[in-house]
């Protein structure tokens, strides 16, 4: 799509590109840059000089089993995030639109978690876990079962599962209840004049016709449980216990900042970028095929 | 909606309502937090309804960043952090805006050499997200001495091409009409830019710097790489290090309170202005 009509002249238009040029070279391109050829490169344990050893990085990575089990974990954390969240936003938003009065007031107070540092989500609820003061696990404790996230694996991974999704509910509803607001309701009276029940009207006609937006959610869930969720993890568990919270983007961070191993992050980056490429461009075949709609 | 059943009418309501309970609870228990003394909190359970320390609490974090002698306590007064994050937040949202305004009027509007070139430049920054790129990212603020600035802060942040989009987007609807009516009274670009195009742009500024400031106040490791200096912290990662790793010696009340003032602003605006906001992320497509 381009336009027709247009200014004359190229000076000018150079000039307005350049400020956004200038900081995408330095902030970005540069660092980058950086990023792939320090993956290329091994510095010595004192910093003093570096040594390159081509792909080496990438194959100690790929051949770490801590690695390996950091991918599994951001796969199973991505996946959960992503289903919990979006199965809750479309239910709320599936009783929203049968309101006729009073969704817009359900919409306002649904959507404003949305406002929520993840780092903030998870204080919060560390503080409702925490094994000694926490409110829920006070009651959990009564009910006879005992909470403790700073030991157990699953517990943690339940737990940063639980403070990602509760964020994300608000997004998700948001987009649902815009989808289910555009289906025509000729469409849904036809349906139930043939006899279709609301549940089988529900499945058959309501989620074929959400599933664009089904479709751009799940991969913008997906790209929200891998990277935005750095805050949730570093202030509920640190990754923790035993690494089993370690996903990949907190990998990258306490590989090369806390263990100042800088090849190996630098690889991670690279690898974290060749993910984040495949799911941009998955994205954008979506968006370019809705367009033709 | 098709029938209209009583039963149905009021099940709708429940599950609405359970939905709404169950996202206000951790908000609402940090509130009650907020307001109760710390013994309250540690002799558990906490109660749910909100204590007669609401006034200490708050006037306690804002201006003396709480009691000496907790592990965490910053004895930065949260104010300060507040104000940094409200400069952060504005920045990122006014400097995005302006940089991404006049690329993507020239994009539009302009035929220029690398224009193609330039336009894939900037595409590309959408696929990298900030996290990928910190350590890198991290010494290039450093060597150009931004470290515990808020330039530091604000223009790393910067460098990405969604607003550019949705502005490239938008301008793409508005009709050719508008340009060639300009172009025939004379109109030189720039004069077209301030006193067309900015006007008419009114609504989807508003909605992207809704996105943008909340983008900007809820950063958390970024600015945690860029600051050293207590003075330069923001509110969202002070209430995470008001937290120490043995976290039952922070002082909560403080912590919640702390919280409950990194929550508000972007909570104020996000339902403030919830019908830009709304457009403008069902709009973005992210």
């Amino acid at each position: 799509m381009e336009k027709r009509v247009f200014f004359k002249g190229w000076k000018l238009p150079l000039l307005l590109v350049t400020p956004q040029l200038i900081i995408s070279a330095v902030f970005f391109f540069y660092p980058s840059g950086q990023a792939i050829w320090n993956s290329l490169f091994l510095p010595d344990p004192f910093g003093l000089k570096t040594e390159f050893v081509g792909l080496d990085n990438f194959r100690f990575l790929l051949s770490d089993s801590y690695y390996l089990a950091s991918f599994k974990t951001t796969i199973i954390f991505s996946v959960a995030v992503t289903i919990s969240s979006m199965l809750i936003g479309l239910y709320l938003a599936a009783l929203a639109d049968r309101l006729i009065k009073g969704s817009g007031v359900y919409q306002t107070l649904l959507i404003w978690p949305y406002a929520i540092a993840p780092a903030i989500a998870g204080v919060l609820w560390l503080f409702l876990f925490n094994g000694n003061i926490g409110l829920v696990s006070w009651y959990l404790k009564g009910l006879g079962y005992e909470w403790n996230h700073n030991l157990d694996g699953d517990q943690a991974m339940f737990l940063v599962v639980l403070a990602s999704a509760w964020g994300r509910i608000s997004y998700n509803f948001l987009f649902f209840f815009a989808g289910l607001q555009a289906i025509p309701k000729s469409i849904l009276e036809a349906a139930a004049i043939d006899g279709a029940s609301f549940w089988k009207r529900f499945m058959s006609v309501v989620i074929p016709l959400l599933s664009p937006i089904t479709f751009f959610l799940l991969v913008v869930n997906i790209v929200y449980a891998f990277f935005d969720t750095f805050g949730v993890i570093h202030t509920i568990t640190s990754g923790g216990p035993e690494q089993s919270t370690t996903i990949l983007v907190y990998k990258v961070f306490s590989d090369g900042f806390v263990s100042q191993d800088l090849g190996s992050s630098a690889a991670q980056s690279v690898i974290l970028l060749i993910l984040v490429g495949v799911l941009t461009v998955i994205q954008f075949k979506y968006i370019e095929r809705k367009v033709h709609y | 909606m098709v029938e209209k059943k009583k039963t149905a009418y009021w099940m709708t309501h429940l599950g609405l309502i359970c939905g709404v309970v169950l996202i206000f609870f951790p908000v609402w228990v940090a509130f009650v937090g907020s307001t109760v003394s710390q013994d309250d909190i540690i002799y558990p359970p906490l109660p749910l309804l909100p204590g007669p320390h609401l006034i200490d609490n708050y006037a306690n974090a804002l201006f003396r960043g709480g009691p000496e002698g907790y592990a965490g306590a910053s004895q930065v007064p949260v104010i300060r952090m507040l104000m940094n994050s409200a400069i952060m937040a504005f920045g990122i949202a006014i400097g995005k805006i302006i940089i991404s305004l006049l690329s993507a009027f020239a994009f539009v509007y302009f035929r220029f050499p690398f224009r193609k070139t330039a336009f894939w430049l900037i595409f590309i920054t959408l696929m990298l997200p900030v996290e990928v790129r910190i350590y890198p990212t991290y010494e290039v603020v450093a060597n150009l001495g931004l470290l515990n600035s808020y330039a530091g802060l604000i223009f790393p942040l910067i460098a990405s091409a969604t607003a550019t989009f949705l502005f490239r987007q938008f301008f793409m609807t508005i009709p050719d009409e508008m340009v060639e009516a300009a172009r025939m009274d004379g109109c030189k670009p720039m004069r077209f830019f301030f006193d067309i195009l900015i006007p008419i742009s009114k609504t989807n500024l508003a909605a992207i710097f809704v996105i943008m400031f909340l983008f900007g106040w809820n950063q958390f490791l970024y600015p945690m790489l860029l600051t050293t200096d207590p003075n330069m912290k923001t509110i969202v990662m002070a209430v995470d290090s008001m937290i120490p790793a043995g976290d039952d010696y922070a002082h909560w009340p403080t912590v919640f309170a702390s919280a409950m003032l990194a929550m508000l602003p972007p909570i104020i605006i996000i339902i403030s202005m919830q019908k830009f906001f709304v457009k403008g992320l069902l709009e973005s497509d992210k």
